[in-house]
């Protein structure tokens, strides 16, 4: 029987499970982690607590770091879709709706989401990195023995910051991206005119449309600076804590923010 | 304002670090921690200052700020030493209202001055060297009056020298602020000038508790090993310990 019980246990598949459970039991642990964390948030957001100084601090650094990269990346997506969809609409007749098109690509979808990448990989990683640097070097640890709450200082002044900031992000972005999009639907198709493209923007777009995009991107903000803030803070060892807590910051706000995504879509569209 | 420990006992995974340790420290009195790496006498300080909980056991601490000063300082590297310094008067609702800007200016130019580094506040950590580090760090935990202070390895790392200046400034912060320290440290200089009484730990359980010249004198095997450094002993150190 010993023998047996020996014997299954060397096999891959037993192995396999195993690692299985390790991940179940993980990814477990951290949602319990950003639940509690966030609970931690709002208490001190309810109660008022808020450390003005450090949320202007966070809110300048996630929005100014973030916009040149956000701009590239939305407008780029613009010119894209311009490039490929601009000819084809044109020959099929619907030259007056490329604009309408393309904006509600970007208000509804593609300005936020790719912004929220953008912001994922240049202000989640690095604020995961700065927290995960913090609890490796006992710097958190020194900042709970001062008596001073790491989710007050540290949470809760990035979190305001990226809720209030990312909406100025992805309204500046989107903009970029409609301005990128007429001006290559122009260079790509005969006949389109700025005029035309302009017309056709207004035609589709409605407040409610700008009103969801703003409220989506205030959670996207919100929740990419908890998961980046939280992975960080939860990081063990050292250098090598460090950057598994930065990649599970990258990877649990890229899957949050798509999962936010569906569930908006879900809410007003569907 | 003493400290007083009873049958405190701490596991990790499965492994007893600490197993029904007591120990009694009385104000302005220093207790050094001695032991080999791994033999849970840093687990002994995170608990005393609520960083870690206890499994089992009783821990009496009189009303009072617990400070602590970090193996490798732990200073706000994002923080000049002025903001590092004041953290706590600045961010904690006690204090918050209390100074005004140029009150946390003196409080925070006598506090460096305690520690003999004056007209440094607008520097950043990585700006100093180690042992300035320390004193900056020391400066920190004493801005706000403690009645405890806990020092892990104080002089890890640092010269012969710059361990006598921390060790110096050990001693006079306890003359001067009459609190009850205590040093966990594998530092025979360090164990010798700053403390009063002594225990050693090894295997989770206290294996000697005297004065430092106990440690010296006494026939007890574990001193004997811990004096005079060698691998003999009863004290078996695995390689993982390490």
């Amino acid at each position: 029987m010993a023998n047996i019980q020996m014997y299954l246990k060397q096999t891959i598949t037993y192995q396999l499970f195993l690692m299985f459970l390790s991940h179940v039991k993980e990814f477990f642990e951290t949602f319990g982690n950003i639940a509690y964390q966030l609970i931690q948030v709002l208490k001190y957001l309810f109660t008022f607590q808020i450390n003005f100084r450090q949320v202007i601090e966070q809110a300048s650094r996630f929005a100014v770091d973030s916009l040149p990269i956000t701009l590239s990346i939305v407008s780029m997506t613009a010119i894209i879709l311009a490039m490929q969809v601009a000819p084809e609409m044109v020959k099929q007749g619907g030259k007056d709706y490329i604009g309408l098109l393309i904006a509600l690509t970007m208000v509804r979808e593609v300005g936020v989401i790719m912004s929220g990448f953008a912001i994922i990989s240049m202000i989640g990683s690095s604020q995961a990195s700065e927290l995960a640097t913090m609890r490796v070097t006992d710097q958190i640890d020194a900042m709970k023995v001062l008596r001073v709450s790491p989710f007050k200082y540290l949470f809760l002044p990035r979190v305001l910051a990226g809720a209030i900031m990312m909406p100025f992000v992805v309204i500046i972005s989107s903009a970029f991206g409609i301005i990128a999009g007429g001006l290559t639907s122009m260079a790509a198709a005969k006949d389109v005119t700025w005029l035309c493209y302009v017309m056709s923007v207004w035609q589709g777009l409605y407040i409610r449309d700008i009103n969801i995009m703003l409220l989506k991107s205030a959670c996207f903000g919100g929740c990419i600076s908890l998961i980046s803030s939280s992975c960080g803070y939860d990081a063990k060892g050292g250098a090598k804590g460090v950057g598994l807590a930065t990649t599970k910051a990258v990877v649990w706000s890229f899957v949050a923010i798509v999962i936010i995504d569906g569930i908006f879509a879900a809410a007003f569209y569907f | 304002m003493s400290i007083n420990v009873e049958n405190l006992t701490k596991e990790f995974d499965g492994k007893k670090v600490l197993d029904n340790i007591s120990f009694k420290v009385d104000q302005g009195e220093i207790l050094s921690i001695v032991g080999f790496s791994g033999s849970g006498k840093s687990t002994v300080l995170k608990i005393l200052c609520g960083l870690l909980n206890a499994d089992s056991g009783k821990i009496n601490i009189d009303e009072g700020d617990v400070a602590m000063v970090f193996q490798y300082s732990a200073l706000f590297d994002s923080l000049n030493v002025f903001d590092n310094i004041s953290f706590a008067l600045q961010e904690r609702k006690e204090f918050k209202h209390l100074y005004t800007k140029s009150q946390l200016k003196e409080l925070v130019a006598k506090s460096l001055n305690t520690v003999g580094l004056p007209g440094i506040e607008d520097k950043f950590p990585h700006e100093l060297s180690g042992g300035m580090q320390k004193r900056v760090s020391l400066a920190r935990a004493i801005i706000t009056k403690p009645k405890y202070i806990l020092y892990d390895e104080p002089t890890a790392g640092l010269d012969p020298i710059a361990s006598t200046v921390i060790e110096d400034y050990i001693l006079r912060l306890r003359d001067e602020t009459k609190a009850t320290s205590i040093v966990v440290t594998h530092q025979m200089s360090t164990i010798k000038r700053c403390s009063d009484k002594l225990i050693m730990l090894y295997g989770g359980h206290i294996v000697f508790r005297g004065t430092p010249d106990d440690l010296l004198r006494q026939d007890n095997p574990y001193t004997k090993q811990f004096v005079s450094a060698t691998i003999e002993g009863p004290m078996k150190i695995a390689a993982s310990d390490f």
